[in-house]
């Protein structure tokens, strides 16, 4: 009996032994596996700050400093804010900047509008060829905007709205997707909040603008978000329907800086303009990063 | 103001589109509502009683029929010039605006002369909320209220346009059990001030007998019974009615008319003047029994459960429909729980005998 | 419900009249103009019908190197930015402190202007007069000898091109393999652990298989975003990609319809239908892989 007990006590020591092995082995290649995976993290964090970090750092070196460095530093010796002076006078940099946001503000709104009134009318209005309308939308989506383009230059030239705002605006004043996402949207608000709307004599564009768009506020706001940056990255379009320089838009204005502005050599005046029409969008980005990321994981792609 | 309803009839396309049949939702109903009375409208879930609010609402027109608001037929009206005030199960509050907006809301759609200035609406709405004890949480948002709380800020939404009729759709159904029972009597009190002709729309009998001045019992689409709730429970036209209302259930038999008896099984049970031999159901209530053992009807016991004043004899019979009977006796009735069966005589008064096949009730 | 039809069609109509002339007529459109031989954009006038215009395009060495390109950018792009993110995201959910800086870090390539990016990158990889350009000096460092980028050997250009796609989509991607990972059941995780499973056993027989419909979602869109690459290419090598030999065939049907050859609808129009045919059957083949392989 008494080895029996001695033995179980020497094998529940073992084991207790055996234990705090596994358990400091476990400890150890956790730690391990920490520091690599945040190693590798941190990596990839500077491989997309670094685009930012160099454009930020370039734009603020004199002509000749950048010019005389070889090996460029990763610091500037004698910063300056000459650049930005620069981007601004040589080309027509403002310019750029307000047609962009004239554009982006306008095709915005416009596409709201649109967007929402179809959206009331699928979700919530009962009509003859409903379905099979919604359907056909729902076919839409999947036309690549770059079949549909062509015929768009030859009808925007056509009507002589090259070099016009309403040639940029007009062809992107509706998204299907939008329309899609917003129907969705109003069809979670309960039925019987229409109902009761109704009973009280509310008409039902009272009823849109009164109920269903605060209801549907972070759904709208997350779309205003994804189509501002939409536009103000928007470059094919622009490009193809202006030549006028009064009608640049910044994506084509970089391009054009590119190829014609500043002598090809003045990298920093270029960085300049680049962090200019950079910086809007990345500081709605840091606003609403939160709406934006969760906009996009719903079902946004680029472009 | 009394409601009337003629022949009202509601069809909907089948959602099976292969069935060309379309579904009747309300058929052929007649029945007056008369004035300043609280309602309650009853039957299974699925058997037309929201269809027929809609109807009453204007929020859906009926294929057939007229509804009239007094003497003014309102059939074709639009919902908003009905003078109507809806209460929905899950009180479609609007999320976004606080109690005191939500009640407002209706009045800022008044057009005309009857538009208010601001200051009239805020008086308004708080009256109204002071009417439903909500006056309290003005400017909190439907979400930080108890449900209780909202469903009162529903019915004062309701009724701050001064309604003729007050419809309230399945209204305590989204209530635990505690909520329910106070605002049950909440609603009748409001009711009673207010003296707004009330339809109030559920499936739980024990909630629109207890509260209703007249029940109107329906089924699949179809009117069963109207009256006052205890009538209806005394006196049911039919099996279906007999078995909805009443808790626990009656219990049923399958029985024979014959030779101007009533028999369950080989048990004489009663007379049965002037009637011909045929097949029929005999509904006994819980409550429609005296322990004897000499009684003529006889069932085996199964269990019994005292529960204060009442004894629950639960027992089984060859002959009943009920997988269990379940009779209430007074306390004091003691029975022995080792015995194999229980005998009961019958009061007349608690005994219904319907048509096998119609189902109607038979007058003994 | 009463109908309201009117209303409803009122309601509708901005949404219809726009999608109308702007996306379904052009799509009839466009096919006519595929078909149409000679077509003169100034006279408005064509000579017959018929399928020269596919022929033209088929046999056009501008064409052709653009299939090229872009077959090439799909085919290393795709696989190895789904790769990577699925690594990247794999690492983020393993970790609970700094998650959220990390996540909010990543996403930035998504609402930055590619253009305006794109340039930096030329400035990274760029070799001028006065400086190899950073990239270079890195190269330098670890012994080789340095490489034009942008104005230099094919592999060279294809590779900062492939570079700067996968900077420019993995944000999307990581975003959503994270939110798939996020959102498979602790309970099964816990369940293996229990069990004993091995880490690897663990990704294989529970993780990959509960966030495969996402990773062919994004294959799938992956695709579809490879083949309509441009922007990216222009913002690098400048608007005459046909030059740098770096054109795709979204650029040929831009290049067709306006540009240096400028003005030819038809064959931008049979370009256009040509990619849209291509990218179609790639993705109706991967719906029918996921469908055998995806187990939700």
């Amino acid at each position: 009996m008494s080895t029996l007990t001695n033995k179980s006590t020497n094998k529940s020591e073992n084991t207790e032994n055996d234990f705090d092995k596994i358990e400091k082995r476990a400890l150890i290649s956790k730690r391990i596996r920490l520091t690599i995976t945040y190693i590798f993290l941190s990596i990839w964090a500077i491989v997309v700050l670094f685009p930012f970090y160099w454009m930020i750092l370039t734009s603020i070196k004199s002509y000749s400093s950048y010019n005389s460095e070889h090996m460029p530093k990763f610091y500037a010796s004698d910063p300056t804010l000459k650049n930005y002076a620069d981007a601004f006078s040589a080309v027509p940099l403002a310019k750029y900047f307000l047609n962009t946001l004239v554009f982006t503000l306008v095709t915005t709104a416009l596409m709201m509008v649109v967007i929402i009134l179809a959206a009331f009318a699928f979700s919530r209005l009962s009509f003859k060829g409903k379905n099979l309308l919604f359907a056909f939308f729902l076919a839409l989506m999947m036309i690549p905007n770059e079949l549909v383009v062509i015929t768009n230059f030859v009808t925007i030239t056509n009507m002589d709205l090259r070099n016009t705002f309403t040639g940029l605006i007009l062809p992107s004043v509706t998204s299907v997707f939008y329309i899609y996402l917003l129907k969705e949207n109003f069809e979670a608000i309960p039925e019987n909040l229409y109902k009761a709307a109704k009973v009280d004599g509310t008409s039902d564009l009272k009823y849109l603008v009164k109920v269903m768009l605060p209801i549907s506020q972070p759904t709208i706001v997350t779309i205003i978000i994804l189509k501002v940056i939409e536009c103000w990255n928007s470059y094919v379009w622009p490009r193809l329907i202006t030549d006028d320089e009064n009608y640049y838009l910044v994506s084509n204005g970089i391009q054009e800086i590119r190829e014609n502005g500043f002598g090809r050599e003045n990298i920093p005046a270029m960085m300049a303009a680049v962090v200019v029409i950079s910086v809007p969008l990345i500081i709605l980005f840091l606003i609403f990063h939160k709406k934006i990321m969760n906009g996009v994981s719903r079902g946004g792609t680029k472009g | 103001m009394k409601v009337v309803l003629e022949h009202l009839t509601k069809k909907f396309p089948n959602r099976n589109k292969k069935i060309k049949e379309d579904v009747i939702a309300v058929n052929d109903f007649n029945f007056e509502i008369p004035d300043g009375k609280l309602i309650g409208l009853l039957g299974p879930s699925g058997c037309g009683k929201s269809t027929m609010l809609n109807l009453i609402s204007g929020l859906e027109t009926p294929t057939e029929g007229k509804i009239f608001f007094g003497e003014d037929d309102v059939t074709k009206l639009p919902p908003e010039n009905r003078g109507i005030g809806l209460v929905f199960q899950n009180y479609a509050l609007y999320p976004h605006l606080t109690v005191e907006k939500n009640i407002m809301f209706p009045l800022e759609n008044l057009k005309g002369d009857k538009k208010l200035t601001k200051e009239e609406m805020k008086k308004k709405a708080l009256e109204t909320a002071k009417l439903v004890q909500i006056d309290a949480y003005m400017e909190r948002k439907p979400a930080e209220l108890s449900g209780g709380q909202q469903q009162r800020v529903a019915i004062a939404r309701a009724l701050v346009k001064l309604p003729k009729v007050l419809l309230l759709d399945e209204p305590l159904s989204n209530l635990d059990a505690r909520l329910r029972l106070q605002t049950r009597e909440e609603i009748r009190r409001i009711q009673r001030e207010t003296k707004i002709t009330t339809i109030f729309v559920t499936h739980d009998q024990e909630e629109a007998m207890s509260i209703s001045d007249m029940i109107v019992v329906m089924k699949d689409g179809l009117f069963q019974q109207m009256g006052k709730p205890q009538e209806v429970y005394n006196e049911p036209v039919n099996l279906f009615v007999a078995k909805f209302l009443g808790t626990p259930p009656i219990n049923v038999f399958k029985a024979k008319i014959k030779k101007e008896k009533l028999y369950i099984g080989e048990a004489e049970i009663c007379d049965a003047k002037n009637l011909s031999d045929r097949d029929v159901f005999a509904g006994i209530r819980p409550e429609g029994v005296i322990l004897n053992p000499k009684g003529r009807l006889t069932c085996k016991l199964d269990r019994v459960e005292v529960m204060g004043r009442d004894t629950s004899v639960v027992c089984t019979n060859d002959h009943a429909t009920n997988d269990i009977l379940r009779f209430i006796i007074p306390a004091e009735n003691k029975i022995d729980e080792d015995d194999k069966t229980v005998s009961f005589d019958i009061k007349p008064s608690k005994l219904h005998v319907f048509d096998a096949k119609t189902e109607e009730v038979i007058k003994l | 419900m009463k109908k309201n039809n009117l209303k409803a069609w009122l309601y509708l109509l901005p949404a219809i009249l726009f999608l109308g002339v702007f996306m379904v007529y052009p799509l009839i459109d466009v096919l006519v103009y595929s078909f149409e031989e000679g077509y003169n954009f100034a006279s408005q006038e064509y000579f017959g019908t018929g399928i020269y215009n596919y022929s033209y395009v088929l046999h056009d060495t501008y064409f052709l190197q653009a299939l090229k390109n872009t077959l090439i950018l799909v085919i290393i792009t795709v696989p190895l930015s789904t790769g990577i993110a699925l690594l990247i995201s794999l690492a983020l959910n393993s970790i609970k402190p700094l998650k959220n800086f990390f996540q909010t870090v990543y996403f930035l390539p998504y609402v930055t202007n590619t253009l305006a990016v794109g340039l930096v990158f030329m400035v990274l990889f760029k070799k001028t007069a006065y400086s190899e350009g950073l990239i270079n000096l890195l190269i330098n460092a670890l012994g080789f000898s340095s490489v034009d980028f942008i104005d230099g050997p094919y592999w060279a250009k294809m590779l900062v091109t492939c570079i700067y796609t996968i900077w420019i989509v993995m944000p999307f991607k990581i975003l959503i393999l994270t939110s798939a990972l996020a959102s498979v059941d602790e309970q099964y995780y816990k369940a293996a652990k229990v069990d004993g499973t091995s880490r690897g056993r663990i990704f294989f027989k529970i993780t990959l298989p509960m966030i495969s419909p996402m990773i062919f979602y994004l294959v799938i869109t992956g695709f579809i975003g490879a083949f309509k690459a441009y922007s990216d290419e222009v913002a690098l090598f400048g608007t005459d990609l046909n030059a740098a030999g770096m054109n795709t065939m979204v650029g040929y049907v831009y290049d067709m319809l306006y540009g240096d050859s400028g003005g030819y609808p038809s064959y931008a129009s049979a370009a256009a239908l040509i990619l849209f045919s291509i990218v179609f059957t790639i993705t109706i083949i991967n719906l029918l892989i996921s469908k055998n392989k995806v187990h939700y």
